[in-house]
């Protein structure tokens, strides 16, 4: 293959820049003491430090996973900072008084966040290390009964609908890293989708690391009550450092009965330069519960981080539930990935689909790793996979580890899977027709992915896209 | 100015020097037929001309209208009006035909300092191209050769050039696996399209192709040199007296 299309696929990383702000840190490292100080910090109400409280012990007594198929150098828990806020941030304050340092760092991410320039039709949560940084469109969406806003804020202003859905789908205990999670997490993101409400726009949250040798720990929490439904979307990025930094998140989504949520991730964290160094672990554990004829989707588009783990399942709980999974997921340099899916078929004629597509480019390697599971009582129950793996040269890998478990008689599981090569002879065809080279693969690229893109909300698709170095106009539509 | 001049071309692939030092002059207005035995340099010769990076040129000049053809990226010369029909056509998922054709008539417009073409003028203009290969517009929906039989994918070669009007096309054995139908059009396709400032290069293996476009030369390869050339009877000629004919022993010899 000739350097120049791994050239290519070597873009510079656009975001790599680092805010100079003020910021209030927790000193490094791992303790009681250190939850507490972070219960503090958000004058959090009693139940919740217990909650922590209880999820540090635990974690205390797991160790750090080591099945996913990637190396890396073992992280020190006690070298992180566990909570970093910028001291001028206004969790409270109007997005008007959010310090000017700020506005500007989002806007450079092409997230506006003042009121003239707000994106049309999507409101956005803001969140600046460890804390949320202002959240547009407030009213509008409460007009309509939804509620979007900070992790923090919804834990004093809503205590009683987070009491009652924290972990109620990724239990504090649930794995290693959704443990530390839980007793460190810092900010997120909250919605609240009332019964029979269409949410009247798109949510989006932004994920931003800034400060150095910090974690990132956020906690998302979206619940559509009984008919409810809701499109949310969420963007990563972070500075280019040298070090690698720890981003441990985890997502619950609560579908109650004919609801529907549709989750979309763009993942753009900070991969690390050629050589692997620093860049981004991004060990997440994202999960929704579906109950009586509710629909979760996810759809992500991983490019970014040194590490990727993440699997976002779905819990099919309900009868005639559907679950969804849509992912691309570029490795380039050296990056690796290890995600894919859990569909666990609990009700009776549940659905679910799964469509993965990895690229791997330069030194990447990319897992996938999904488990279908459909149990006794899920009777009738389908589930549709496809795992799609394209190589761009030669050092790199695809991995594909399905897991298969069906419990009854009745139900019905389809794989398929295939591996191909960007050829020369592709982009020569191109070429032949009077496309560049990097036109090329981006016209190869894109046709590889089209199933996932078309899943994306119109905006975000384009945004993909041109993640995946693929001009404006496209396919989409 | 002749439109293509190919002097003393020599080409190699993994270092083997595959053509052996091509000579041939190719004006407006004309059809140069290229035929020789198989593994002759036939598709080589082509691919160079289109400026595959796999070969490398170890020797001798190609000029396009005066221009050094060989400086140029594959793209340029598609943008310079080259353009190969692959014996090979290559599949590419997901990608409509439409909006692929749409990026190449695009990027060939756009070298030229025009603007983009707007998208519905692009569908007139492709429904009066699908007429030209007797093709209704669902082919324009399905991913590029993906799936395609082998005569459909030179079809939609056809349909390309159609779209694109190079000044030069390479025909690489657009007839091969064609039906009697499918020959027809295709030869049909290419005839509509001459002009008397363009020239078309086709290389077959049959006669029969050479019935429907009537060549004004016709050239022998054989070895990675041209061995023969002559006027449209040496096909008849050759297609009664075999290559051995041009390339038996004594022939051999002679080269
Ligand atoms: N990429 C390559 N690597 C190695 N050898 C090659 C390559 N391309 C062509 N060759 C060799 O060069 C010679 C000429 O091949 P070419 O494809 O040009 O023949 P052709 O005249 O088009 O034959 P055919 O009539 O079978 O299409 C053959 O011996 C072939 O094996
Ligand atoms: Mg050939």
């Amino acid at each position: 293959m000739s350097s120049s299309v791994e050239q290519l696929v070597n873009r510079e990383y656009k975001y790599g820049f680092i805010t100079d702000i003020e910021a209030e840190s927790a000193p490094p490292g791992l303790s009681e003491e250190t939850v507490r100080f972070i219960s503090a910090k958000k004058q959090e109400p009693e139940w919740l430090l217990e909650w922590r409280l209880k999820a540090y012990r635990r974690w205390l007594e797991m160790t750090e996973p080591h099945w996913p198929n990637v190396t890396y150098t073992p992280v020190d828990y006690q070298a992180i900072t566990y909570y970093s806020a910028p001291k001028t941030a206004k969790p409270l304050g109007s997005l008007d008084e959010v310090d000017p340092k700020l506005l500007e760092t989002y806007e450079k991410l092409g997230i506006p966040l003042s009121e003239q320039k707000l994106l049309a039709g999507v409101a956005v949560d803001a969140i600046f290390d460890s804390v949320s940084v202002g959240t547009t469109f407030k009213e509008t969406l409460a007009k309509a009964g939804v509620i979007f806003c900070s992790f923090g804020e919804a834990v004093r202003e809503h205590p009683e609908l987070v009491r009652k859905y924290l972990g109620s789908v990724v239990p504090a205990n649930d794995n290693f890293f959704a443990a530390l999670n839980s007793a460190v997490f810092s900010d997120g993101s909250f919605v609240f989708v009332p019964k029979g409400v269409q949410c009247p726009m798109e949510l989006s949250t932004y994920f931003r690391i800034n400060a150095a040798n910090t974690g990132q720990f956020e906690r998302t929490l979206i619940v559509a009550e009984e008919g409810a439904s809701v499109s949310y979307l969420e963007g990563c990025t972070a500075p280019k450092r040298d070090e690698n930094q720890l981003h441990a998140a985890v997502v619950e989504l609560v579908a109650l009965d004919d609801a529907r949520i549709k989750y979309s991730t763009v993942q753009n964290w900070y991969a690390g330069d050629d050589e692997g160094k620093g860049g981004i672990y991004n060990f997440v554990t994202k999960r929704g519960k579906a109950a009586h004829r509710a629909k979760i989707s996810w759809t992500q588009v991983e490019t970014g981080s040194a590490i990727t783990w993440k699997y976002p399942s779905v819990i099919l709980q309900g009868d005639d539930s559907v679950g969804e999974f849509y992912s691309v997921a570029v490795t380039n340099g050296r990056q690796q990935a290890d995600t894919g899916t859990k569909m666990i078929h609990l009700g009776r004629n549940s659905r679910s689909t799964i469509v993965s597509k990895g690229i791997s480019a330069g030194q990447g390697q990319n897992s996938y790793r999904g488990l279908v599971q459909i149990m006794p009582n899920a009777e009738g129950s389908r589930n549709y996979t496809q795992c799609d793996s394209m190589l761009i040269g030669n050092r790199c890998g695809a991995h594909t580890f399905p897991y298969i478990d069906v419990r009854n008689s009745t139900s019905d599981v389809e794989h398929e899977a295939s591996t191909s090569k960007i050829g020369e002879d592709q982009i020569f065809y191109c070429k032949a027709r009077g496309l560049n080279t990097e036109h090329a693969i981006s016209v190869i690229v894109n046709g590889f992915c089209k199933e996932v893109f078309r899943e994306l909300p119109m905006e975000f698709a384009v945004e993909a896209q041109k993640l995946l170095g693929v001009s404006l106009e496209g396919s989409v539509g | 100015m002749s439109l293509l001049q190919i002097t003393d071309l020599h080409a190699a692939v993994d270092e083997v020097e595959i053509l052996k030092g091509i000579s041939l002059t190719v004006n407006p207005g004309e059809v140069h037929a290229i035929m020789g035995p198989n593994g002759s340099g036939k598709s080589t010769l082509a691919q160079v001309l289109a400026g595959h990076p796999s070969y490398e040129v170890t020797g001798g000049s190609v000029t396009l209208d005066g221009e050094d053809l060989l400086e140029m990226e594959a793209e340029e010369r598609a943008w310079a009006g080259v353009f190969l029909a692959f014996q090979y056509p290559v599949e590419i998922p997901g990608v409509t035909n439409a909006y692929f054709l749409r990026q190449a008539y695009n990027e060939i417009r756009k070298a030229r300092g025009l603007d983009e073409i707007d998208p519905i003028d692009f569908i007139d203009l492709l429904e009066e191209k699908l007429k030209v290969v007797e093709w209704g517009p669902e082919i324009m929906e399905r991913a590029v050769n993906f799936g395609f039989s082998g005569g459909e994918k030179k079809r939609n070669e056809i349909l390309q050039m159609a779209v694109l009007e190079p000044k030069l096309a390479i025909l690489d054995e657009t007839d091969s696996g064609l039906d009697i139908d499918a020959l027809r059009i295709v030869a049909n396709g290419v005839n509509r399209l001459r002009r008397p400032d363009s020239a078309t290069i086709v290389v077959t293996h049959y006669q029969r192709l050479l019935n429907f476009i009537v060549p004004d030369y016709v050239h022998v390869l054989a070895g990675g040199r041209i061995i023969r050339s002559g006027g449209k009877e040496l096909a008849l000629e050759l297609e009664e007296k075999g290559y051995e004919w041009l390339t038996g022993p004594e022939a051999a010899v002679a080269s």
